[in-house]
């Protein structure tokens, strides 16, 4: 990010999301209004009419999914974005867009639950939902953001990776990253790499709608450009067609779970601070990551050689880059704001390493100071 | 049939998809399909710019079978889908075809309040009174004391009429057929099809595998009969008193007014926002 061609502004989280969602060619937006989200929605309806977008605000969240996966069905990127209770709305049309393969971003701002929950206050507990809250075996990505900044590029990157792999992309954000004031530096449009989903280069004529290659992602033609197929939420063949032949049924399942696989390397993104030497760390996601941060800094400064592992793609679990740590380290902090759902993840991966909670679920922030207390008592 | 039309219907249904279809022999929904591809063909819409979209349940499984650009959605939502496709590419012309379930159950919050934005998408809401994919459950136009796997004792709620939900809801066009009345569907769902905001046309039709055998309607011709004496063209019916219309139900058109739709509107937001 070249800070002369820049843009510098005073941003909200939500309002960086929609700024990197505009700047990845986002020209869709359908929702339904939820603290502490509502600002995405709010800003879109104002942003998109100028750029040629479309902006609609639907009945519900249920509504808002359908229309999203209708509008890039018809070539179209698109967004939403809401909170716990509407992110629970949305699990059946998210796991078409799943079956479907129809590149897709959800932006699920988290507040406390279960239920209604705290609407106003940040917590981490949608984590499982998002990777498991639709029925059925599915890939899925999901990214989670900590900063302003942040919330500007994973944005960018979430429609990048929805576009290259056909997926829906969920970008987990909590009250506090979405509400929290800072100055940002937004790159010149001309250096961001936005990434567009493969038109099919055949003739219609040849087109297999969901044909397998070595990616294992078929290319894909918009609505009404003349390559036309059948797109359904059953499990169907190559072209498009319900199937309930068994080998083909299996395909199907496993070439959704190898074209992700197969994107590993790029896809499981994770920042490492100070971790060369460090023989104590902290793996943390979203916006507890930043408080974990400065405690590593803190501990640092007193000697204690401590690292921070963030993890920005929660699923598929950059199991690769948590293994490192855990090799290298005798005791890792895994600080959370619900009842421990990456820890188990971490667990998962089983080396002889200590792994400790840090939970907190009264609504309130993981402070630097917890954060750093708690390294120390290790 | 005469050869002519069987060869339209040929045009435009799909070599590639493995027939046969999944409906029972005597099933309303051929018929729906046949006068909806001879509505096309009469308007002379080229494929690449149809879209056919629908929900879940036995009228669901219809888009499969046509050569449009076609989707098959989850149940109830198919308006939601087929609103972000107009919006998206609103030179597409975008057909929704739903059960009664699938529209004015699951999907009834979707349905008003496609109506009440009227964007231009044309609903056809295949109604036979019964879910019929899952086995003969009651849904919410299953005449009130009739019977249903799930009314085994009589229905004691009562039915919707959906076409009048449609107009007060704000549909701009708004029809009611049956599949016994095939030819005049035709020229309803053409109709619909051409109409600039929010059409519905709801088409009364046949589920006598699981209405119909409940029902002492064991048949299609049996209740082929049924809505052939049952159906009143609304000029009739504006004649009869409300004891004489009692189980009787208006084919026509309900409504066809002339209001600003949705896309046309944003555009008109668009223009606005650029000169900004
Ligand atoms: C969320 C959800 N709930 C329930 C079902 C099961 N289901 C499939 S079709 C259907 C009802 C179909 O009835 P109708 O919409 O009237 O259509 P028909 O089969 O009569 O054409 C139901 C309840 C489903 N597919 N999805
Ligand atoms: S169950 Fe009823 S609606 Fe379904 S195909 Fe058979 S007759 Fe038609």
């Amino acid at each position: 990010m070249s800070e002369k061609n820049g843009q510098r502004r005073l941003l909200q989280g939500n309002e960086a999301i929609v700024e990197g969602a505009l700047a990845a060619g986002c020209r869709f937006f359908a929702g339904y209004p939820i603290t502490p989200a509502s600002e995405i929605a709010e800003m879109m309806s104002l942003r998109l009419p100028a750029l040629n977008g479309t902006f609609i605000q639907m009945e519900d969240e249920i509504a808002g999914m359908g229309a999203i996966i209708g509008a890039s069905l018809a070539g179209v990127k698109s967004l939403t974005a809401t909170s716990g209770p509407g992110f629970s709305l949305m699990q059946e049309n998210l796991g078409f867009a799943c079956a479907a393969e129809v590149p897709c971003v959800v932006v699920n701002v988290m507040r406390v639950g279960p239920s209604t929950g705290l609407s106003t206050s940040p917590a981490q507990g949608d984590v499982m939902q998002a990777r498991w809250g639709t029925h059925g075996d599915h890939p899925v990505i999901v990214l989670a953001v900590s900063t302003v900044v942040d919330c500007f590029a994973t944005t960018v990157q979430a429609f990048n990776l929805a576009e290259k792999y056909r997926v829906p992309v969920i970008v987990l954000s909590d009250e506090i990253v979405a509400h929290t004031r800072e100055t940002v530096v937004l790159p010149d449009p001309a250096d961001i790499m936005v990434i567009d989903r493969i038109h099919p280069g055949v003739p219609p004529e040849w087109y297999i709608p969901y044909e397998d290659n070595s990616r294992g992602v078929p290319a894909m033609a918009a609505m009404g450009s003349g390559y036309r197929h059948h797109v359904t939420g059953l499990i169907h063949d190559v072209r498009g067609f319900p199937t309930e032949r068994p080998e083909e049924v299996d395909a199907f399942i496993r070439r959704l779970f190898r074209k992700i696989t197969n994107g590993f390397a790029e896809i499981q993104i994770t920042r490492s601070v100070m971790m060369e030497d460090a023989e104590i760390a902290v793996i943390a996601y979203g916006a507890v990551s930043r408080s974990a941060l400065r405690a590593v800094r803190l501990a640092r400064s007193r000697g204690i050689r401590a690292g921070l592992l963030q993890l920005i793609t929660l699923f598929p679990f950059p199991r690769k880059a948590v293994e490192g740590v855990l090799r290298q380290c005798r005791r890792v902090l895994v600080p959370e704001m619900n009842m421990g759902q990456m820890i188990r993840e971490v667990k998962r991966v089983n080396l002889a390493t200590e792994i400790v909670r840090h939970n907190r679920v009264d609504g309130q922030f993981i402070t630097p100071a917890e954060i750093y207390d708690h390294l120390l008592s290790m | 049939m005469s050869e002519k039309t069987n060869s339209v219907r040929h045009d435009y249904l799909r070599h590639d998809k493995k027939f046969p279809h999944v409906w029972c022999p005597g099933c309303g929904n051929g018929i729906v399909l046949g006068s909806l591809i001879r509505a096309i063909d009469k308007l002379g819409l080229g494929k690449d710019e149809l879209v056919l979209a629908s929900g879940i349940g036995c009228s669901g499984r219809m888009p499969v079978y046509v050569d449009f650009n076609t989707l098959h959605t989850t149940h109830g939502r198919a308006l939601t889908f087929a609103t972000g496709i107009k919006l998206a590419k609103p030179a597409l012309t975008v057909i929704t075809v739903m059960g009664d379930g699938d529209a004015t159950a699951i999907g009834g919050n979707h349905f008003i309040h496609a109506a009440r934005r009227n964007i231009d998408l044309t609903a056809i809401i295949i109604n036979n009174q019964i879910y019929g994919m899952t086995g003969g459950q009651y849904s919410p136009t299953t005449p009130y004391g009739s019977f249903a796997s799930t009314a085994a004792w009589g229905n004691i709620e009562h039915a919707f009429p959906i076409a009048e939900l449609a107009v007060t809801a704000g549909a701009s066009f708004v029809a009611r057929g049956t599949v016994y009345h095939a030819a005049m569907l035709d020229g309803l769902l053409a109709r619909g099809i051409a109409k600039k905001g929010f059409s519905v046309i709801e088409v009364m039709s046949n589920c006598h595998t699981q209405y119909g055998r409940r029902n002492q309607m064991n048949d299609p011709v049996t209740m082929m009969r049924h809505f052939k004496e049952k159906a009143v063209s609304v000029d009739r019916a504006a004649k009869m008193s409300a004891e004489e219309m009692n189980d009787r139900f208006t084919i026509g058109v309900l409504a066809d007014v002339d209001k600003p739709n949705y896309m046309e509107e944003y555009q008109k937001i668009r223009e606005r926002a650029q000169q900004h």
